[in-house]
């Protein structure tokens, strides 16, 4: 079951199935393999505002499908520096390439993703 | 049925190009046969049921006392014996037989009524291929069954039902066979798209079509017929049925709330409950809803005040605590937003 959804190494991941990972001063966060596959074809995406702060764990944003509305939690605590402007016409992405074109927000923060799940940890979750 | 073989959009997009397959065995089926069959039929049917020939079928409501529908079915009357099949929802059969025992013992009419929802398997064939699919395993033609007709043939040697009728909108057959001989018609069907209930509820909300339980139900979304846009499938002149006294009052003053189509503008899927709003002030609900995969925009049905039911007007609808403007259209959005200029 673990092994039919990409799980890659280098991320960090939350519980609630979004991906995070560290570019220089901003954590890059998206939505998992095993989320958009759960969901199902992905029609819309709501995501935050520039300069938009978070809390770890708060919702920051909502992805839609045909089935279900759903929340988007913040793995990590910090202020939105940008939201991926490309999911507004092509929600398609999250669900295609869920890791990198489907990116959904950037945060900058100090703080250190290293708390997070490892991909080990999440294959064993899911 | 699960919600999904291969992905919803994937599988509703190949029911409008080709052919999908649709396990509905779930579906309850119902046996009605004897010398007060029809007339039986058509005191709990709002439908003539007078019309049916042999292999013939019809949509129909069914009533309780007040004109409130209890659900929606359709009538068959079988080709090559007496009497008729009639297929209510999922979960309705056992209700049915009990209503139609009552009212037959009530009245003192003669029939034989069965529950045969256990023994009887569904699969929906549907498509513009339909024909040429469900024709190459059968072993009578169907290419000549008129649509809302059936006939008796064999499918790799069961014995089936072949109707000529439906559920997305599409041409296609629904084929009733003995449920111990389900996997062996399914197989025959090997090649085709199966396809789940995720793809079942985009294509029949875009055909404009009703799902009992929730366009209307009799606790939850208590409607009349009249209210539904079933109208259609009402016959007034027929001398009696079970509801028709209520509809005779409401036809003469005019409902009060209509069921329409609304296509939402901006972004967000119109889902069952949220409000519509026009001119400042609530006018109605959503029922249902979805992201129409053929128009890629949501599209939904759902009951407003009869001031504000007519096509072109716009509304908006609350989703998610913001106001989305929408617009009132034809529910049978395959025509009403097929061609390119539509308001």
């Amino acid at each position: 079951m673990t092994s039919e959804f990409a799980v890659p190494d280098g991320l960090r991941y939350a519980e609630s199935h979004e991906w995070a990972r560290r570019d220089d001063d901003v954590v890059r966060v998206g939505i998992t393999d095993f989320a958009q596959d759960e969901l199902g074809d992905i029609v819309f995406v709501e995501l935050p505002s520039i300069r938009t702060t978070v809390d770890q764990g708060e919702d920051f944003g909502i992805v839609e499908s045909i089935k279900a509305v759903s929340d988007m939690y913040a793995p990590i605590a910090g202020e939105v520096v940008s939201v991926n402007d490309e999911l507004i016409d092509r929600p398609e992405l999250v669900n295609t390439d869920p890791y990198e074109g489907g990116w959904m927000i950037e945060i900058r923060t100090d703080d250190t993703v290293d708390d997070l799940l490892s991909a080990a940890a999440y294959r064993n979750q899911i | 049925m699960p919600v999904t073989f291969d992905g919803i959009r994937a599988e509703h997009a190949e029911v409008r190009n080709a052919v999908g397959i649709f396990d509905v065995s779930h579906m309850s089926e119902v046996s009605v046969w004897g010398p007060d069959a029809t007339e039986l039929m058509n005191r709990l049917t709002t439908n003539d049921t007078t019309e049916l020939t042999p292999g013939g079928a019809q949509y129909a409501c069914i009533l309780n006392e007040n004109g409130l529908i209890l659900d929606d079915t359709v009538v068959y009357r079988y080709p090559d014996r007496d009497g008729y099949l009639f297929v209510p929802n999922a979960g309705h059969g056992s209700e049915m037989v009990d209503r139609w025992l009552s009212f037959a013992r009530e009245h003192e009419l003669s029939a034989s009524i069965e529950d045969r929802t256990d023994e009887t398997g569904l699969v929906a064939v549907q498509g513009p291929d339909a024909v040429q699919t469900v024709d190459s395993v059968a072993s009578d033609s169907v290419a000549d069954i008129p649509r809302f007709s059936s006939i008796r043939t064999t499918i790799d040697g069961v014995s089936c039902l072949v109707a000529r009728t439906g559920y997305t909108g599409e041409d296609g057959f629904e084929i009733f066979h003995p449920v111990a001989d389900s996997e062996t018609v399914w197989a025959a069907f090997d090649g085709v798209q199966p396809c789940g209930l995720g793809a079942r509820d985009t294509l029949r909300l875009e055909a404009g079509l009703l799902l009992s339980g929730e366009d209307f139900d009799p606790e939850t979304e208590p409607r009349t017929p009249l209210e539904a846009g079933l109208g259609f499938v009402v016959d007034l002149s027929k001398p009696n049925f079970v509801g028709k006294e209520t509809l005779h009052e409401i036809a003469a003053d005019g409902v009060s709330e209509r069921l329409v189509g609304i296509r939402v503008e901006g972004r967000g899927i119109a889902r069952q409950g949220y409000s519509i709003h026009a001119d400042g002030k609530t006018v109605g609900h959503v029922t249902s809803g979805t992201l129409s995969p053929t128009f890629e925009v949501p599209l939904a049905l759902g009951y407003v005040d009869a001031a504000v039911a007519e096509s072109g007007t716009s509304v908006s609808i609350e989703i998610r605590g913001q106001s989305v403007d929408a617009t009132i259209v034809d529910q049978r959005f395959l025509n009403s937003l097929g061609s390119a200029t539509n308001k």
